[in-house]
């Protein structure tokens, strides 16, 4: 039973290409699964869905969606922030003009949506490369944002320019609005993440996957041995803003309830959840969700230890988080450029081999 | 001449001096990417810390009054001085120059070799560093900055132009001394990588890092150099947008507002930072008067970054750019 393949015997080609090959991986992951869906919901209150759970799911979805274009595609995107409040206002616009329209479709039509509006602006990508490609995406993020401010018809006409989550539920249990119970919010969002995790996974081993890395790792070689560019980067452009529309509509809809585009889905967002992809390791699944999670976490632990238990006035607790993560982006940069998954390959590497050092 | 015509170029006037302050920021990313391949986003920060370094150095605050006032229970806040601007602006350089070898040592040193996108992580690391630690340091508030600028409508200009065209044109006196400044920072800058010892080293160390180093050149003293430099250029773009509009935490926004004009004026071109800044002023400006009004205004917020998406899409290594020359 320790933690290694050996003795564990494959039989046929499913067994042998599957995602988690090491038995103990296996169970863990089962573990997790079963926890998530089985402990977490009776446990939840909503200080711990609002300040963790549901946060930390929906970024983890755009941080899966951002990973996606940036980690396996090569493509620097600084237009997430934007891309959500695609999904946002798709989400919203069509909660309010069907409202018999069932809450998890219009969830994932505004995810669709997002994906046009995503290869629209991935067209220039063909053209421009690196570091203009980047400041060209946010062109997209300050033109959507603005848009959602002037255009009026985005946000129904209401007085105050803000979109608030009308009341819709699934199956009886009602999933937006303000009476909705944490652990409904939670298990909504937890859906989409293991449905979106799950596609992530097996699209980036796939023929897709495949294609976007060779892009990545030389663009002009991968177009000699016959991987199409314009396939390639678009349908990565489409499934990136694919996950970040969803990501987008989930934040609106079930965290928020309210939004104002400015501040919801501002530059800062798309630079936070750039953060989550580089902390939690380029081009891997499970760093999306370990970047998620340590810049979801991390401001809430700081706020406790330094309001809480230091009782400092909040405006320095905030300033302080500043430098702290600001210094912890530096030192992780110099410490694991690769991120978060990256220890934790280290960490795999080491227990397979275990007791011998090599 | 109709009314029309007159306010369209009042607006391209006024744009063209935006302009020379976009190109100011812009002035400190190409001198840091040249030298070092680093797309440095801290540049806005930069800016804001060096004059939010200023205004305190000249107020006599107490640095980290807050903390301390938090830690100790004290009542501190103030040293009780006026310092004078030109020895602030000194020391607000020194401080600069002190941050630079600080970024050399601790940050950039252990870097080296790195992918670009883990270096320009790193500048938005540090960026969100400085901008929480000069936040601590000298407090959070809106800060008036003067260094005895002058402001406000220009009469001269005013007077001559109505008497011209029986309208007079508002041009701020602050960004005429903007745009001479940055004439004067421009020449010195030039005739410093051009004439001096230390310049022809930074442009070899611009041009190929191995080279450089094979003929004896330090890398790490010219990234001090260069650094120092930026932070200069921060420092003065702090202090003509603080007088401007005050000293805030928008000001690291401008930072942003500089990517449009690099990308249309190529990274590593110095004309380019200031042609750049000159076209994307005066564009946005007057597509603002021009077309702004018909859908809804505040068209400034993007226009210079469509303008700019636009303009790649045709040239994708800006106006100035060196060719991108790409081999297997």
């Amino acid at each position: 039973m320790l933690y290694r393949e050996a003795g564990d015997f494959k039989t046929s080609y499913a067994e042998d290409s599957q995602t988690f090959p090491i038995v103990i991986d296996r169970v863990g992951y089962y573990v997790v699964l079963a926890i998530a869906f089985g402990v977490i919901p009776f446990l939840i209150n909503d200080y711990w869905a609002n300040a963790v759970f549901v946060p930390l799911l929906i970024y983890a979805i755009a941080t899966l969606g951002l990973n996606i274009l940036t980690g396996y595609c090569g493509q620097v995107s600084l237009g997430t922030g934007g891309f959500m409040a695609v999904g946002a206002y798709a989400c919203y616009k069509l909660m309010t003009a069907f409202p018999e329209l069932n809450i998890f479709f219009c969830v994932l039509l505004a995810g669709g949506v997002t994906a046009g509006v995503g290869v629209l602006f991935g067209l220039p990508s063909l053209r421009i490369k690196g570091f203009y490609l980047a400041v060209a995406t946010l062109a997209a993020q300050f033109f959507l944002v603005w848009m959602f401010n002037k255009v009026p018809w985005f946000y129904n006409y209401s007085a105050s320019g803000q979109i608030n989550a009308p009341e819709r539920t699934l199956a009886g249990i009602v999933i937006t609005g303000p009476h909705t119970e944490a652990w409904a919010k939670y298990l909504f969002c937890l859906v989409f993440v293991v449905l979106l995790a799950w596609l992530a996974r097996n699209l980036t081993r796939g023929n897709f996957g495949r294609q976007w890395m060779a892009i990545r790792d030389m663009d002009i070689a991968a177009e000699i041995i016959g991987v199409n560019p314009l396939k390639a980067k678009l349908s990565a452009f489409a499934v990136s803003s694919f996950f970040i529309g969803i990501a987008g509509a989930l934040f609106f809809a079930v965290y928020l309830g309210a939004a104002e585009v400015g501040e919801a889905f501002g530059i800062q967002k798309s630079f936070l959840i750039l953060f989550m992809v580089i902390i939690g390791g380029l081009g891997s699944i499970f760093g999306s969700f370990a970047g998620a999670a340590f810049l979801v976490l991390m401001p809430v632990i700081l706020k406790n230890v330094l309001v809480g238990m230091l009782g400092w006035q909040t405006d320095i607790a905030a300033h302080l988080e500043f430098v702290i993560v600001g210094a912890l982006i530096v030192t992780f940069l110099i410490l694991e450029p690769h991120g978060l998954a990256q220890l934790w390959r280290i960490i795999k590497e080491k227990l397979r081999l275990w007791p011998f050092p090599h | 001449m109709p009314d029309q015509v007159l306010f369209g170029i009042e607006a391209a006037t006024n744009g063209l001096m935006a302009g020379v302050m976009y190109s100011l920021v812009a002035l400190g990313f190409v001198l840091i990417f040249k030298a070092s391949g680093i797309f440095n986003y801290a540049q806005g920060v930069m800016a804001l810390f060096a004059a939010l370094t200023l205004v305190g150095l000249q107020e006599g605050q107490v640095p980290f009054a807050h903390l301390i006032n938090a830690i100790f229970g004290t009542e501190v806040h103030h040293f009780g001085w006026h310092m004078p601007a030109l020895l602030a602006i000194l020391l607000a350089l020194a401080v600069m120059v002190l941050f630079a070898i600080l970024v050399e040592r601790y940050v950039l040193k252990h870097l080296v070799n790195q992918e670009p996108i883990i270096l320009f992580m790193a500048t938005i690391g540090l960026a969100y560093f400085m901008e929480g630690f000069g936040d601590l340091m000298w407090g959070s508030d809106i800060k008036k900055l003067d260094v005895g600028l002058i402001q406000g409508i220009n009469a001269t200009i005013d007077e001559t132009t109505y008497n011209w065209f029986g309208y007079g044109f508002y041009i701020d006196n602050l960004d005429i001394s903007a745009t001479i400044v940055a004439a004067i920072l421009v020449t010195v800058l030039v005739l410093f990588s051009q004439y001096t010892k230390q310049g022809r080293a930074m442009r070899a160390v611009a041009d190929d890092h191995q080279a450089a180093l094979s003929v004896g050149i330090s890398l790490r003293f010219i990234w001090v150099l260069v650094w120092s430099i930026a932070g200069f250029v921060a420092l003065v773009a702090g202090i003509m947008w603080g007088s401007k509009s005050g000293v805030q935490f928008s000001l690291s926004l401008i930072a942003l507002k500089a990517l449009p004009v690099l990308m249309l004026g190529g990274f590593t071109s110095i004309p380019g930072a200031i042609v750049g800044g000159l076209i994307i002023g005066m564009g946005e400006k007057l597509f603002e008067f021009a077309i702004g009004p018909m859908i809804g205004g505040a068209t400034e917020n993007w226009f210079a970054y469509m303008l700019a998406l636009i303009f790649l899409v045709f040239r994708p290594q800006g106006l100035f750019g060196e060719k991108i020359i790409e081999r297997v």
